[in-house]
């Protein structure tokens, strides 16, 4: 009897397709073009290239917040407060723009520091003080949606929309088309290409730095990864951070698609991230999860409510469907990992 | 006379309600390997974990080559050259093995937050090489089973250089020949003057490995001796305060014939091929093979865990349709699992509902009600019964020791009233005296008219507890013995009665072995 037979001796796991991590991918990818296919099938108006980039446009928003909220998920954590975080960055942009006459640039980085700065509290909170994250990003939700509001009423004396009347090229940062400007037929707003270029950089930020990797480690093994000498508490507090930061980014983008910043919006867009988020294949439990997934979820939504509409489906019944497909997302996920 | 790299002296560390280490001490030479002993409870991974800055000491000095030294956390151990295998398997199962064996240390390129995965994966398979492992450093933790990972976790504390490794039962989940493996490991080690600290609670690896003994109980410091010098029974008598007498190995009465379990061709993939067995009333049928000869699972499709490709299950004679666990257990039939953390126990739930927990109906009262009553005496009964450790019956599972925590899962399936036990590895990481009240217990129940299904790797325990032994190797049946048949030889000699032609063409399915 020789070591090496009996080192290596090891239980044999059966194979099947779907458990490959590409087969999640591909899962939600399949969803996606199932419903566009069947959407270009029901009607002759969705398959065009306005709807299209209408799709594209509007998945923007949502995609970017999204993208910060599969961070902290893969950690075994949730966010509530990136939707109000977002109007709050929205609002200190706005401030420092419109009121206060900062340069453009300054603004965004007002705004991208904002939603950073909430998520490092939301870090500070869990990882310190040990809060559960789902109560300590649901009091950073309540304390944003209230600084949101409380701002312009201490600027202006009342609440109200804070309007970018004099800087319009702030509006052509989510409006204006580089790639109009280059291929003509093609006006694909700005606004997708920072999706796609945020969505870039937290792939690149997964699965290519320590960040990453830490982030996963303590989704998958908490303990472990305090065993293994890691300063777990550091690095949780920066992937909430790093939410934070996309929750501020966002924040920039809805104030320039809507050349304002609106006090009351908000609430409600953290449930389509994490929506986004889950059916892109991320575990609610930690560890798993990617960013293309994440992407794909984001489409799945914004093409579900795009075809609705276009269907003439009232939006009562959009928010109907669109429930029982992340039911039924998940569920998916669940046979996957159950076909182990 | 080697020099003292370590001294621990006046250790104390209390839990809320336990007094875990009282004065403490524990003394560590360079380039000798120290077995740290004690039964369940004694307060070894605890005094350990001081010591790898995973708890803080209440009190006591720790003087670390010549110096006091604080260690408030893992990180400040590792960087003094402390590291620890822990008891518990601590390892991220969505990483790879490069990527858990180099955690907190990965391999940079250029910039300083980006990782090199290649020269990680590359250094991985180095360390494997020296060890003689044959495991893909990109195989994700998940797919491997509990005995390759713990080589995992002994590659990862070796990849640390450190001046002083610990492990904490390192060969509970290994084979004879991956122990073999380790103790060829250990020896280079001590060699080259690493101070190694070895918790083990088979006493027969110690005086082939250690150079020294210190043995504890209940927290406290008993004594130290020269591992060469003492015998076993001294051992003993000095870890439980008393002598032990082992009972004689007895081959117990033979069961009736009344056949309780029957499986006939079980499959599963390339894991179960065509696996047909009996239980009879009574009996205690030793499962024994290697390690990933396809005994756990085995028992866990019987169990209803994993689902068959094909075969069928018939319980007191009438086909049984057991699709999931549930099934199984209104079968009567029990899973006592060999990662108890994993599928045994509810860990962040107390004793008592652990104990409760598979038999709950049993405790419910007229409306439907918890009878707290009936579950507390029950709770206190196993855990008088069972001699475990605990300072009450409200005590979170997850904070006894790890001998403890075997223990209460073995205490929530006698709860159940099961027939048919299936008892996976019972007592790995089990001290003596636990050992042979185990022992005791299986044959009560069987005198009571239940049946057991024990796997096992220790051929002792297979031997002297078992009326027939099956042999596994490779997911088959090879052989089945009598256990006036049984001797350890011809055990060994059907585990390894591997199919050669079969092999060739990728008979293991796991992605993360290389075929030899
Ligand atoms: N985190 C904790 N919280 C509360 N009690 C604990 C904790 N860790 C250990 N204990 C208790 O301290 C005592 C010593 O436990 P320890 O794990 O050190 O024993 P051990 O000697 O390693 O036993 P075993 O051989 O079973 O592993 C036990 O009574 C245990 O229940
Ligand atoms: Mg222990």
């Amino acid at each position: 009897m020789t070591t090496t037979e009996n080192t290596t001796t090891t239980t044999p796991a059966k194979r099947s397709i779907f458990r490959s991590e590409a087969a999640q991918k591909l899962l939600a990818f399949g969803a996606l073009i199932v419903i566009f296919v069947f959407f270009s099938l029901a009607s002759p108006f969705f398959l065009t290239k306005d709807n299209v980039i209408g799709i594209l446009l509007a998945t923007a928003v949502n995609g970017v917040l999204a993208l910060g909220v599969t961070f902290v998920i893969i950690t075994a954590g949730i966010d509530l407060s990136v939707g109000t975080v977002m109007t709050l960055a929205a609002m200190t942009t706005a401030v420092s723009i419109a009121v206060w006459h900062l340069p453009i640039p300054l603004g965004i980085l007002v705004g991208l520091l904002t939603g950073m700065l909430a998520g490092a509290i939301n870090g500070v909170v869990i990882a310190r003080m040990k809060i559960p994250p789902f109560v300590a990003t649901l009091g950073m939700m309540m304390i944003a949606r209230g600084l949101a509001l409380v701002i312009p009423a201490a600027i202006f004396g009342s609440v109200r929309p804070v309007y970018f009347s004099d800087s319009p090229l702030f509006g052509q940062i989510m409006m204006g088309s580089v790639i109009g400007a280059l291929i003509p037929n093609l006006p694909v707003p700005n606004a997708v290409l920072i999706l796609f270029g945020a969505a870039l950089v937290a792939a690149f930020l997964l699965a290519k730095t320590v960040f990453g990797r830490y982030t996963v480690a303590i989704g998958s093994n908490e303990e472990a990864t305090r065993l293994s000498g890691i300063n777990v508490a550091n690095w949780k507090t920066m992937v909430y951070a790093v939410g934070g930061l996309f929750s501020g980014l966002a924040g920039v983008m809805i104030a320039s698609r809507l050349n304002s910043a609106q006090p009351g919006l908000g609430a409600g867009y953290e449930l389509d991230a994490i929506a986004a988020v889950v059916i892109g294949g991320t575990s609610l439990s930690g560890g798993e999860g990617t960013i293309l997934g994440t992407l794909i979820g984001a489409f799945i939504i914004s093409t579900l409510t795009n075809g609705l509409r276009i269907l003439g489906v009232p939006q009562e019944w959009q928010f109907v469907i669109t429930g029982v497909i992340v039911i039924l997302a998940v569920y998916l996920d669940i046979l996957r990992r159950r076909a182990r | 006379m080697s020099d003292v790299l370590l001294v621990m002296e006046e250790i104390d560390k209390s839990f809320p309600g336990v007094r875990a280490l009282d004065q403490a001490r524990f003394e560590l030479r360079a380039g000798e390997v120290h077995a740290l002993i004690g039964e369940n409870g004694a307060g070894k991974s605890t005094l350990m974990k001081v010591l790898a800055g995973v708890y803080s000491k209440d009190g006591g000095r720790i003087i670390y080559q010549g110096k006091e030294v604080d260690i408030p956390n893992p990180r400040v151990a590792q960087d003094l050259g402390i590291s620890m295998i822990h008891q518990e398997l601590n390892l991220m199962p969505h990483l790879t093995l490069a990527q858990n064996v180099f955690v907190g240390r990965e391999p940079r390129q250029g910039v300083r937050f980006m990782l090199d995965e290649k020269q990680l994966n590359a250094q991985t398979q180095a360390l494997f090489d020296s060890m003689r492992l044959r495991l893909d450093p990109r195989t994700r933790v998940a797919n491997l089973t509990v005995a390759t990972q713990q080589m995992v976790e002994i590659a990862k504390a070796l990849s640390f250089n450190s001046k002083i490794l610990i492990m904490d039962e390192p060969t509970a989940a290994l084979t004879e020949a991956e122990i073999e493996e380790l103790f060829r490991i250990i020896r280079e080690l001590r060699a080259k003057g690493v101070g190694i600290v070895y918790i083990s609670h088979r006493l027969e690896e110690l005086k082939q490995i250690s150079d020294r003994i210190t043995v504890m109980r209940d927290g406290r410091y008993v004594g130290t001796e020269d591992a060469a010098a003492i015998p076993i029974e001294r051992i003993i008598s000095m870890m439980v305060g008393r002598t032990i007498y082992e009972s004689a190995p007895e081959v117990p009465e033979h069961p009736s014939e009344e056949i309780v379990l029957e499986a006939r061709n079980l499959n599963r993939g390339n894991v179960i091929r065509d696996v047909s067995f009996k239980l009879k009333k009574g009996e205690i049928l030793g499962f024994a093979g290697l390690m990933g000869a396809g005994r756990t699972e085995v028992a866990r499709a019987v169990f209803g865990a994993d689902p068959l490709d094909s075969g069928e299950i018939y319980v007191h004679g009438k086909k049984a349709n057991i699709k999931h666990p549930r099934d199984a257990v209104r079968y009567g039939i029990g899973y006592l699992s060999e990662d108890r953390k994993r599928y045994g126990l509810a860990v962040g739930l107390d004793v008592e509902a652990n104990i409760v927990l598979a038999a709950f109906e049993k405790f419910l009262g007229k409306l439907g009600v918890v009878n707290s009553n009936k579950t507390r005496e029950t709770g206190k009964y196993y855990v008088e019964t069972l001699a475990i450790k605990t300072p009450s019956i409200q005590q979170r599972v997850k904070n006894l020791s790890g001998g403890n925590q075997q223990k209460v899962v073995i205490g929530k399936w006698l709860t159940a009233d099961t027939d048919v036990l299936i008892f996976d590895e019972p007592t790995r990481g089990i001290d003596v005296g636990a050992k042979s009240e185990i022992y005791h217990l299986l044959n009560q129940l069987t005198q009571e008219g239940k049946s057991i299904i024990m796997i096992s790797s220790e051929l002792p325990e297979i031997l002297r507890m078992s009326h027939r032994i099956m042999v596994m190797c490779e997911g088959r049946i090879t052989g089945e013995l009598t256990a006036a048949e049984a001797t350890q030889e011809r055990i060994m000699t059907y585990a390894t009665q591997r199919r050669v032609l079969m092999a060739e063409n990728g008979a293991s399915g796991d992605p993360g072995v290389q075929e030899v």
